[in-house]
């Protein structure tokens, strides 16, 4: 059972955002595995989408900052690397948010799929399949380039994970 | 607690992947197109990424036996130390030459630590298993934008093939080494996804099986010591200096 205080947390989380992608909260983004209180401290345990994701920091500190703001004090912040974050963890509306962005959402779920395999990626400024992989490395980590054939216009998309 | 043969094999796998990781960062800025030199950047950080996490472990596991009053860091374990000390495979210290060389070290490398990574997921150190886990889904996609240019090269003009025909010559007498202390079943299973690459590139894998090996003991080419001059310069210069 969440106490009233923990669920108050997770509405702070909600106000933490990716500084790569700023329309989606860390909460939808799935990286917050845990919010634990104790008589002494709150310890959140996050999870990096990427080994070398050098956005974690500055989440870490952005976490600490807003929960200080909200009156919260010895706050520890955990990381944990297992269970591996996939694209999985990020919430539908967490999806939402990032086609509304203009950032392809992931398709479908991760696989353990061997070496991966060619996907059919909406563009999501006219929803045209015709798209083509320009680059699988994006403008970040987590992200490959594409282009739509028809509208033109080139897009990132989340890749899956 | 951990025994000196546990700490070394975990910074052997740090130093693995700081050293390609160091190496593939050299192309920052110098890639041969935009969407090409961002994507070695991001495998390059990946890469980083990796070691970091094998660092912070070994770091905890050396100060949890030591006695010392100065405790290891991940930052103390990749700039201070010296040559003999680094446990890297010597392919991951050799130079990148040219884009077909950088691509074939790559593709060669993470096909071996994508079978490692499976195997080590199942770890019976938790924190290894979990670190290789994370791993392998970054490694996966390298292999794939590797082998992608390896047969792009391979099956290209005249001028590419002969590059990537320079490079197997080149990078093959270092794979052997990978090998040494690796169960079989992952010889045979990178041997198997190599095989498919080069026969799609068009390349034929070579018959000399004579290995170059001495990394893991700290025997090392004469390339780390001009990285480790380069990557350590600033904490040997101005030491506990920070962004």
């Amino acid at each position: 059972m969440e106490s009233t205080n923990q669920q108050h947390i997770w509405q702070v989380l909600q106000t933490v955002h990716d500084p790569e992608i700023p329309v989606l909260s860390i909460v939808d983004m799935g990286i917050v595995r845990a919010v634990e209180i104790n008589s002494t401290e709150v310890i959140i345990t996050i999870t990096p989408t990427y080994s070398g994701c050098p956005a974690m920091d500055m989440i870490s500190m952005q976490i600490r900052m807003a929960l200080l703001e909200a009156g919260y004090k010895n706050i520890v912040l955990k990381q944990i690397l297992s269970p591996a974050w996939t694209t999985d963890w990020i919430t539908q509306e967490g999806k939402d948010q990032l086609k509304a962005y203009g950032i392809a959402a992931p398709v479908g779920k991760s696989a353990d799929a061997i070496f991966l395999t060619e996907l059919t990626i909406e563009c999501p400024q006219c929803n045209s399949t015709k798209t083509e992989l320009v680059s699988q490395f994006g403008s970040t980590a987590c992200k490959a380039l594409y282009k739509c054939n028809d509208c033109k216009e080139p897009f990132d998309y989340f890749k899956c994970h | 607690m951990k025994n000196t043969e546990q700490i070394n094999q975990l910074l052997h796998l740090a130093d693995n992947a700081l050293i390609i990781g160091h190496r593939n960062s050299e192309w920052c800025g110098h890639g041969p197109i935009l969407e090409q030199d961002i994507a070695i950047s991001n495998i390059a950080l990946d890469y980083i990424g990796q070691a970091r996490n094998f660092y912070q472990y070994a770091a905890t596991c050396i100060n949890g036996n030591a006695t010392d009053t100065k405790p290891a860091t991940e930052d103390s374990l990749a700039y201070l130390r010296d040559v003999r000390d680094f446990k890297n495979h010597l392919i991951t210290e050799l130079p990148n030459g040219d884009w077909a060389q950088t691509n074939l070290r790559i593709f060669l490398f993470s096909t071996y630590q994508y079978f490692l990574y499976q195997q080590l997921q199942q770890d019976a150190d938790a924190q290894i298993g979990a670190i290789a886990e994370k791993s392998l889904k970054e490694v996966t996609y390298h292999v794939r934008w590797a082998g992608d240019w390896v047969i792009r090269l391979g099956d290209g003009t005249e001028e590419s093939k002969a590059r990537m025909m320079n490079a197997v010559d080149y990078l093959w007498p270092y794979t052997g080494e990978l090998f040494l202390d690796t169960p079989t079943s992952i010889q045979q299973q990178w041997l198997q996804k190599v095989t498919a690459v080069f026969e799609e590139a068009g390349l034929v894998i070579p018959t000399n099986t004579w290995a170059q090996k001495g990394g893991k003991e700290g025997n090392h080419t004469e390339h780390l010591g001009y990285i480790l001059a380069e990557m350590q310069y600033i904490q040997r210069a101005y030491p506990n200096s920070e962004w």
